[in-house]
């Protein structure tokens, strides 16, 4: 049996009177391909938020990789070191080129020499087919170019995790294909990820889990077969038939 | 989110109406100079204020630079090394501005608020007077330079101006500086909310450290996105470094009101440094655009 690589116990986060999150109880393991879905400020982004600290629960545990996230900056770092993230909106350096943007944190935070860091970029730039684009600002790109780069900068961190937080929401129809099938290759090859996104058809491709989430509170964690066609409750029924009727 | 674009042609219109503007400009121009002229009789002589720019000197019969050069040297100093002095100023106050720490904050804006709300005079006054006066004789700085090997001594020279005024140059850059920081410290701080929040949270999600993502990340964006005004106010601290004549640094309008008094030749010396500091105003503005142009090739 695989093991726990993400553990998430009687998590609480308020945001002022507002409880985002209610007792989130989850685990993810090693390899395990989750999808969250759910309605728009069901606590889902802010779910994974919380996973690597962009968010601070406010009750409750969460441990990555056997390590606590608490107030001790160490282990948020040690977490953040283990954990990559792509936003919806890429969140690239304007300023620096794709290059950079990719060597960048390499250099900084792993102490990489740039060279290395700079042949480990081209690397993954490779994968995720643009290449070509290296030497462009963030800005010069299309969308979906934007959002591949991201991917491949996280990769460069070599994470044991990816937190995808609805990494097509901000794209065109037609750069949303290159984009996931990106992220189906990541897939396929065996990372451990966490996506959230309205993407149903990608959840069933690749999901190993489907989580669906509303009110702040996980209603229903299924393989995605079981939940598309078979759910459970009420609300997850409606959920899908309002977002698979068009 | 655009690709790049060529730029545009600017549409240049000129039309009857700007004719009739810029012949009615050009005519109120005459008609003062004219009514000037007539009512005070001012011969112009341009030849007593050479020698002061360069004179021959007698005893090794070479021409060295005189008064006018001295002060306009000591406020290029003042302007380079202020412009660098309150460019770090600003950036560690607007950060401090920023901090979690309720001590730095309090630090920074009290910093701000007490600046901008005196005026510079005033300020340079306090500042030589009452604060300085204390501490700069204890340091004993001119002492320290004459110590110096005869290099060292050039090379104070070169950065500072004459050893035996350093006290005084430093006393009157220190409070220069002081004071453009406050102005700077709200620039930057402008600067750094431009900057969106995520761009903090890729720089957190990707393992960077605060100062890291505050080297890297935020501040190469702030700066770029604050040059404008911050040329602005440079250029202001080089206008306003003639304030610090006020307490006999001898930078070029101490030396003009100098020149001016063994001459009496009032307009002339002063026509003089008001063409040398706008040739320095303007070709600091010069480089700011040339800063500005290269650095939106990279745009959001």
């Amino acid at each position: 049996m695989s093991q726990a690589i993400i553990q998430l116990s009687s998590v609480n986060k308020w945001f002022g009177d507002v409880h985002v999150l209610r007792d989130i109880d989850l685990t993810i393991q090693q390899g395990e391909r989750m999808v969250i879905c759910g309605p728009s400020g069901s606590g889902k982004s802010t779910l994974i938020r919380c996973i690597n600290r962009l968010e601070q629960h406010d009750s409750g545990s969460i441990t990555v990789d056997g390590i606590e996230l608490d107030e001790d900056t160490a282990h948020v770092a040690a977490i953040r070191r283990e954990v990559g993230m792509v936003f919806q909106s890429f969140n690239l350096f304007p300023h620096l080129t794709v290059l950079e943007n990719c060597a960048l944190p390499q250099i900084r935070v792993r102490g990489t020499p740039r060279a290395q860091a700079e042949a480990k970029a081209m690397e993954y730039l490779r994968r995720v087919q643009i290449p070509e684009q290296s030497h462009k600002f963030p800005g010069q790109l299309s969308g979906g170019q934007q959002q591949r780069v991201a991917i491949a900068r996280s990769l460069c961190m070599e994470p044991k995790v990816m937190l995808f937080d609805e990494p097509t929401s901000a794209l065109d129809p037609e750069m949303i294909k290159e984009v996931l099938d990106v992220i189906i290759d990541l897939a396929q090859s065996g990372m451990t990820m966490v996506c959230v996104t309205h993407e149903m058809g990608f959840a069933k491709k690749v999901a190993d889990t489907v989580v669906f989430m509303d009110g702040g509170r996980v209603v229903e964690k299924a393989p995605p077969e079981q939940l598309f066609t078979n759910p459970q409750s009420e609300r997850t029924k409606k959920f899908l038939s309002q977002i698979l009727s068009h | 989110m655009s690709a790049i674009r060529p730029r545009q042609p600017r549409f240049v219109a000129w039309g009857w109406l700007d004719w009739v503007l810029l012949t009615a400009l050009l005519a109120l121009a005459a008609l003062l100079s004219w009514r000037a002229s007539s009512v005070f009789q001012y011969r112009w002589d341009w030849s007593t204020i050479w020698p002061f720019i360069f004179r021959l000197d007698a005893a090794t019969g070479r021409w060295v630079p005189n008064l006018l050069v001295e002060g306009f040297l000591t406020t290029i100093r003042l302007a380079v090394w202020g412009i660098l002095i309150s460019g770090v100023i600003g950036t560690l106050m607007a950060l401090a501005r920023n901090s979690q720490r309720l001590f730095l904050r309090l630090l920074s804006v009290s910093y701000v608020m007490l600046i901008r709300n005196i005026p510079p005079v005033v300020f340079v006054f306090v500042f030589v007077f009452f604060i300085a006066g204390q501490v700069m004789p204890k340091l004993a700085l001119a002492d320290s330079v004459a110590k110096l090997s005869a290099t060292g001594q050039w090379w104070v020279s070169l950065f500072f101006g004459s050893p035996k005024l350093i006290d005084n140059f430093l006393l009157g850059l220190i409070c220069l500086s002081v004071f453009s920081g406050a102005y700077v410290t709200e620039i930057v701080r402008a600067g750094l909310e431009s900057v969106p929040k995520s761009q903090i949270e890729a720089g957190n999600s990707l393992g960077m450290s605060h100062f890291d993502i505050a080297r890297f990340v935020v501040l190469p964006q702030a700066l770029r996105n604050v040059l404008p005004p911050m040329a602005g106010q440079f250029i202001q601290l080089i206008k306003d470094s003639s304030l610090v004549s006020l307490v006999s640094i001898q930078e070029l309008t101490f030396m003009a009101q100098d020149v001016q008094v063994t001459t009496q030749r009032v307009f002339e010396v002063f026509v003089f440094v008001a063409v040398v500091y706008f040739i320095i105003c303007f070709s600091l503005s010069q480089l700011f655009s040339a800063l500005e142009k290269r650095y939106s090739r990279a745009f959001k």
